[in-house]
Order: C-alpha cells, then sequence, then structure tokens
C-alpha cells in the first residue's frame, strides 16, 4: 500500500522516463494529454509501467477517464484498497 | 535534356567513425572496426561467431534518452546520419512539399521485433510496448527521416538486402530527375548485431569465423578470405537538383550522374558466377550517366570478403570496363568497417562522393596475399585520384540478385 505522495512520485517517474518531462511537473491537477502533451501511445505505456509498479490492473475501458495526473493517483489508490 | 542532380550534404556513423569527417579520416588511415563481442547472448547461445564491428559512437551519446526510446536501433543509427547529412547541406529555408526522403534498411527492426516477442513469451501480451509496430516496419526510418526533416514529397523504403542502400540512391535520382522532387534525403540504416542474425548468417556459412582476429577477418580480395564481418551504422546522402543548390549557393560535392538497377534471376543467394547481372547494372549506369569506360578511375567495391562474392564482381567489372579496370583504383572499404548490410551502400556512397571531391581513394585493409584470380589494382596505401575530370562508381549486390550501382562524377 502506497500513499498518494508515494503514488505521485511513482507515476512522475514513470512519466519522466518516458517522455523527458521532470518529474516536478507532474503534478495532481495536471491534464495528461493537454497539460503534459502526452499522446495515446505514450499513455498506454505509462500505465502498463503504472501497473507493474504498484501491482494494481488498469483495465484499457478506463484510461479515458483517467484525464489529470490525480485521476491516476486516486485510480491506483483505490485499487489497491 | 534530364535534370542535373548533385550532392550537398554527407552524414554517416559507422564503426570507423560516429560522424563523416571521423570515418573519413579513418579510411584513409586503413583501421578496423571490427572487435570482439563483449555480450553474454555470444557464450548464452554458443555462437560460432564471436565478433562484430559495432558503431564506434553509440546512438545513445548523440540522441536523448527519450527520442532514442521510440526508435529500433537501426532508426537511430539513420535519423543520426540524416541529421548529420542536412546540416552539411547548409538548407536552412525549403519547400518541403518539394523534399522526399528514399531511406533503405536490409533487414529493419530486428532488435525491435525480437524483444517484443521475448516480452511477450516471458510476461504477456500486455507488457508488448504500444510503440512496437511501428518501430519494427521496415519503414521506420524513412518515416522518423521524413518526420524529423519535415520531408513531405514522399518517404520511400527500398529493400533489396545489402544493395538497399545503393538503390535509395537511385530512386532519390529518379525522383529528383521525374520532377516529383527538388531535394531527396537518402541513405540506408542497419542495426542487426543481434544473436539470431549472427546464427542465421553463420548458419549460411556467410560470416567469417577468425574469432582469435577479429580486426584481420574481413580481408576482400585475399587468398585467405572465409566471410564477412557483421557491420552496423548508417550513411546519408543530401540530393539536390542542381539549378536547386546553385540557386542557393550551395556547396556541392559531386554530380550522381547516373544510377542502375538491376536482377539475375540467377539464384536468392549466390550470385551469378558469371556476375551477369552485375555486368549490366555496370554498363547500365555508365550509359544512364553518358560515362565511357576509360573516365572511370575508382571503385568503391561491394568486396564482402565472402569467397564466392568477390570474384564475379571482379568478372564484371572488367566485362563493363574492359581493359581499362586495369587502370582503375579499386577500394574494398568493408575491410575496415565489416559489412552494414542495408547501410553499406550508403556509407559507400559517402566515400566515394568524397573520394572524388577530395580526390584520395579509401584503403583496402587486411590484404596480405592478393587472390590470383582477382587481378585488381587495390588501393592499399595512401592513393591520389587525377586530375580533370573523373567518374567514380559504387557496386551494390544483395540476396535476391539484386544489383546496383551509382556513378559520381567531379563537378
Amino acid at each position: 500500500m502506497a500513499s498518494n505522495e508515494e503514488i505521485l512520485a511513482g507515476l512522475a517517474e514513470i512519466v519522466n522516463e518516458e517522455t523527458g518531462l521532470a518529474t516536478e511537473a507532474v503534478e495532481l491537477d495536471k491534464s495528461f494529454t493537454e497539460d503534459l502533451d502526452i499522446d495515446s501511445i505514450s499513455m498506454m505505456t505509462i500505465v502498463v509501467n503504472a501497473e507493474e509498479k504498484f501491482g494494481v490492473r488498469i483495465p484499457d475501458e478506463e484510461v479515458k477517464n483517467l484525464k489529470t495526473v490525480g485521476d491516476a493517483v486516486n485510480f491506483i489508490s483505490n485499487a489497491q484498497a | 535534356m534530364a535534370r542535373k542532380v548533385v550532392i550537398t550534404g554527407l552524414g554517416a556513423t559507422t564503426p570507423i567513425g560516429g560522424d563523416v569527417p571521423t570515418m573519413w579520416k579513418n579510411a584513409l588511415k586503413g583501421v578496423s572496426g571490427a572487435h570482439t563481442l563483449e555480450d553474454e547472448w555470444v557464450a548464452k547461445y554458443d555462437l560460432p561467431v564471436h565478433f562484430a564491428a559495432r558503431c564506434s559512437t553509440p546512438a545513445l551519446e548523440v540522441l536523448s534518452r527519450v527520442e532514442a526510446k521510440r526508435m529500433d536501433p537501426s532508426t537511430q543509427f539513420g535519423v543520426i546520419a540524416a541529421r548529420e547529412a542536412w546540416a552539411d547541406s547548409g538548407i536552412t529555408e525549403i519547400d518541403h512539399d518539394r523534399l522526399a526522403v528514399a531511406f533503405a534498411t536490409g533487414i529493419g527492426g530486428v532488435w525491435t521485433l525480437l524483444d517484443a516477442w521475448d516480452t511477450l513469451r516471458e510476461k504477456g501480451p500486455r507488457r508488448v510496448l504500444p510503440m512496437t509496430v511501428p518501430m519494427l516496419m521496415p519503414n521506420g526510418v524513412a518515416a522518423a527521416v521524413s518526420l524529423d526533416l519535415g520531408a513531405r514529397a514522399g518517404a520511400h523504403t527500398p529493400v533489396s538486402a545489402c544493395a538497399s542502400g545503393t538503390e535509395a540512391m537511385h530512386l532519390g535520382l529518379d525522383l529528383i530527375r521525374s520532377g516529383k522532387a527538388d531535394v531527396v534525403v537518402c541513405g540506408g540504416a542497419e542495426a542487426a548485431i543481434h544473436p539470431m542474425p549472427l546464427a542465421a548468417f553463420s548458419s549460411m556459412q556467410a560470416l567469417s569465423r577468425r574469432n582469435d582476429d577479429p580486426e584481420h577477418a574481413s580481408r576482400p580480395y585475399d587468398r585467405d578470405r572465409d566471410g564477412f564481418v557483421m557491420g552496423e551504422g548508417a550513411g546519408a546522402l543530401v540530393l539536390e537538383a542542381e539549378e536547386h543548390a546553385i540557386a542557393r549557393g550551395a556547396r556541392i560535392y559531386a554530380e550522381l550522374a547516373g544510377t542502375s538497377v538491376t536482377a539475375d534471376a540467377y539464384h536468392i543467394t549466390a550470385p551469378d558466377p558469371e556476375g551477369l547481372g552485375a555486368t549490366r547494372a555496370l554498363k547500365a549506369a555508365m550509359f544512364d550517366g553518358r560515362i565511357q569506360a576509360e573516365d572511370v578511375v575508382h571503385v568503391n567495391a561491394h568486396a564482402t570478403s565472402t569467397p564466392v562474392g568477390d570474384k564475379p564482381e571482379y568478372t564484371a567489372l572488367r566485362a563493363a570496363l574492359g581493359a581499362h579496370v586495369d587502370n582503375v583504383a579499386v577500394s574494398a572499404t568493408k575491410s575496415q568497417m565489416g559489412h552494414l548490410l542495408g547501410a553499406s551502400g550508403a556509407v559507400e556512397a559517402v566515400l566515394t562522393v568524397l573520394a572524388v571531391y577530395e580526390r584520395r581513394a579509401p584503403l583496402t585493409i587486411n590484404l596480405e596475399n592478393q587472390d590470383p584470380e582477382i587481378p585488381l589494382d587495390v588501393v592499399t596505401s595512401a592513393r591520389t585520384l587525377p586530375a580533370g575530370d573523373i567518374v567514380a562508381l559504387s557496386n551494390s549486390f544483395g540476396f535476391g540478385g539484386h544489383n546496383a550501382v551509382i556513378a559520381i562524377r567531379n563537378v
């Protein structure tokens, strides 16, 4: 079980690895597409890496609902609960 | 009168230099890019060949990590070479609708394909990267170069095994002559130093087994040659309509005077022993460029160092050039950098352009006892090419019976 802060930090590392964005740029209110300029292919890679890192399953149909970094943190947190 | 096509930019990343100046300096000095492979998979699979010629500058020293993540290693090399050629051309403004790409590969994204297969088997389908298909497709390198430079007049990928890079030049010439483009970034890229291709080429007895002495394994025309040495890398050239180059005051290296492509229709891998397809290719390229045998002063030969391959090329050169072949300085640059497969024609085109531009022929190393059946004038020490109007040819032949020749003329 990871805290929301730990999930955010872990996600930021994954986003940095995939896109080169600074980890500090990955904030809860940031939109993956609008603010972070992450395309659908990168998003799928981030999702799969997050699944492995946090030991959760993020169904494909759920990915489109993860609009912001906060959405993803909440989903992972609930899935771990 | 067809449009005249000139070469205004050069790029390369190879086992003997990560850029054109370094490669050219080494090509004139005579060095070997072949070394023992330190990878664990050599012992793990008990490969019969323990060495290859890796690029001297790893792609990750040039590209950012994030940029490289979305490219197969072959595409990484291609983009590095294309960027160098583009910068070298000095083109700053261009009508992007008139800029095309003709970038070849022999094998394509073999690392990506086999890594994805390993991932599927070990971790399941969900872990197979979403970028797998665009990374493994053979047109991946042409597409990446097109994307990088904003080339919108078509991005083409000639695939003809080890003739691919030279066939890209043939296509580029046609695109400009026919008016479909004003500038074409041509090239070839390959990254197949992976255990599977090494095993496969070994199975067909194509690779040298000189495991105890890799630096001397690639020895075209030598009596004791026993196969080629696998290389990797990319070469790139900016072809430009002459009037386009003159209008912007470009530095012009040379003219791409003529090209040709023929097919043996003889055997899937063995060259026609009489070199008939290669002869037709040489004659066709010379006809295309209005070139007489006496104009030719230098040949960058295909010369891979296989026992069966080197001789038919000599037969073809004699058939196409007649007695004048004895006056031609022949360089077998695979002796230095190994065989870059689909990239070899592009890298050798760069070397041939520089030979004409600087009037110096690159060296052939490891020629200790020249095969008496191949009495060519092989360049083994510093050689100046004559003054006046000159032509140099570069040959490439590929599995499938593909023959491609380009002719470079001074300007």
